[in-house]
């Protein structure tokens, strides 16, 4: 790898912890049908299923925004999007 | 006090039951479920059948969300509705009287006519019982073989192989799924499921199980091939589970006749009067036939969003709201041979698929429906993209691996969004598909304020 590589890559790097340290996991209640792999998957326990059931954004404050939950779900209910949080 | 009955554990009586306690805080509902196992994603047992979920993971509410609802709940099978009296008969001959009742039975898999489909290692997959059998089966069984098409038969392969079993998949013609995937992503399947170990038998009908003691030892094709197996997984479509509406005199075509309230009517004839709706009885879900008024005619789905949207809307009905169910694109996300699959609108491949007999689970007819549109396709490794082009909007698409335009692509075919501008370049050969669609797609999300 040389340096212009190594550069882009940190700057992807970079980019992907902005978005997991400012996001929050979002269902899309339609495309999920409640398996449960989500919940199973989660390392402090929260029922993400729950919150593609109603519909609702994992707004745990507990949540670390790891990812498991979104790159498990077999079907691609979930999704990081930036929260207004640390917005104004 | 409103008295409730809901016949039938699935997502579409789940879904009703929350509908109408978020009208009605004082009526009385019950649940009433012959599957001993009560309410757990059918859909699930894919995943747990490939050891990525443990069983009780399936079960999606807690007591806690049954109190909440305060819905009781009753183990029990229903012999036969009495309309004009508001009570069900129970096959213990206890009746149950009701003001309102919901059938959502969901429906059951189309068993194969060979002879020996009564043998041990016979298997479908209806039920989380079911689901138990096949494990069970899998820990001593070499080989099987798997006889259907659509989602459900390649959740049985993936099954067997994750449990580390020979898999043998019997296609009747030449191609998998020939009815709603065109031939380049049929190929794509099979070539990741023969890089999976799957030895696929083209042109191969099942004539027959063998058996020994009870037990499945092997199968003869029509060909007069043999084949030893301990295990034959059937999935060649599911049949709404109607018998208990037919024996009660409401108008049953191919489910459950309902119209866009999700009512029922008489069948007309006998003690009832003809053709009449009968504004207590609703159905729901895989059971119903639903009277769509703008295509004129009544249509089938076996999925679960649709079956959550019948029970929601038939809920708040049956509780005094009036709300007509519209439907919408029938959409899945599936997983075919490790690939993520999204399937929307009207999508048809050819117009019948000889491994399949009625709608499967996992699907809509609408899918099936060969549109009057121009396909336009990208692929890109093992992704691929193909929507149909209509005169003014996309009728449909299937998007396979990458999800990245999924969600996109869902939108614009649901709200039959106008592609007038694209149009040409989207039915142009060797046009970047992807990129016209995702730029269209942020406009037109501007424009019109969607999420």
């Amino acid at each position: 790898m040389n340096l212009k590589d190594l550069f882009k890559a940190a700057a992807v790097e970079n980019k992907r912890r902005q978005v997991v340290v400012q996001g929050q996991v979002v269902p899309e209640s339609s495309r999920c049908v409640q398996c449960g792999i989500c919940s199973f998957h989660c390392p402090i326990g929260i029922d993400v299923r729950r919150h593609a059931w109603q519909g609702t954004p994992v707004k745990d404050s507990h949540c670390l925004t790891c990812g498991e939950c979104v790159t498990r779900c077999p079907r691609g209910v979930l999704r990081f999007e930036k929260s207004s949080i640390f917005e104004g | 006090m409103t008295r409730y009955l809901i016949i039938g554990a699935g997502v579409a009586g789940i879904s009703a039951a929350e509908a109408i306690r978020s009208v009605d805080q004082s009526g009385d509902i019950t649940l009433l479920y012959d599957d001993a196992d009560g309410y757990y994603s059918r859909p699930g047992l894919a995943y747990y059948l490939t050891n990525e979920v443990p069983e009780k993971q399936l079960y999606a509410f807690q007591e806690d969300d049954f109190h909440r609802l305060r819905l009781q709940r009753l183990h029990a099978s229903v012999r036969r509705i009495r309309p004009s009296e508001h009570k069900i008969e129970l096959n213990d001959g206890r009746l149950l009287p009701y003001d309102r009742l919901l059938i959502a039975t969901g429906a059951a898999a189309t068993p194969a006519k060979a002879p020996g489909v009564e043998l041990q290692g016979v298997v479908k997959l209806d039920s989380l019982e079911d689901a138990r059998r096949i494990l069970k089966l899998s820990r001593k069984a070499h080989s099987a073989v798997v006889v259907g098409g659509g989602i459900t038969a390649l959740e049985l392969v993936e099954a067997l192989r994750a449990q580390r079993v020979q898999v043998h998949y019997f296609l009747r013609g030449d191609r998998y799924w020939a009815n709603v995937l065109d031939e380049t992503e049929s190929r794509i399947v099979e070539h990741r499921l023969k890089e999976e170990g799957v030895q696929i038998h083209y042109q191969t009908e099942l004539a027959e199980i063998n058996g020994k003691n009870g037990q499945a030892t092997g199968v003869r094709t029509v060909d007069n091939r043999q084949l030893r197996c301990e295990i034959v997984a059937v999935a060649i479509g599911v049949q709404p589970r109607k018998a208990l509406a037919e024996a009660s005199g409401l108008k049953v075509d191919r489910g459950v006749w309902v119209d866009e309230f999700l009512r029922t009517r008489t069948a007309g004839g006998g003690a009832l009067p003809g053709g009449e709706a009968l504004p207590d009885v609703y159905a729901a879900g895989d059971v119903a036939q639903v009277y769509d008024p703008l295509a004129g005619k009544a249509v089938i789905d076996s999925l679960w969003g649709p079956a959550r949207q019948q029970g929601y809307t038939a809920g708040l009905n049956m509780s005094g709201q009036t709300r007509a169910y519209r439907k919408s694109a029938p959409f899945n996300v599936t997983r075919l041979a490790g690939l993520t699959t999204t399937i929307i609108g009207a999508v048809g491949g050819r117009e019948t698929d000889a491994d399949l007999l009625e709608v499967a689970r996992g699907e809509s007819e609408t899918w099936r429906q060969i549109p009057d549109a121009i396909a336009a396709q990208a692929d890109f490794d093992v992704n691929r993209l193909r929507v149909l082009v209509g005169k003014q909007n996309l009728v449909g698409a299937i998007v396979m691996g990458d999800q990245t335009l999924s969600q996109a692509v869902h939108h614009l075919v649901a709200e039959q969004a106008d592609i007038t501008p694209i149009r040409e370049q989207l039915i142009h050969p060797n046009r970047p598909l992807g990129d016209i669609l995702a730029g269209f797609w942020a406009d037109w999300r501007q424009q019109h304020g969607a999420k």
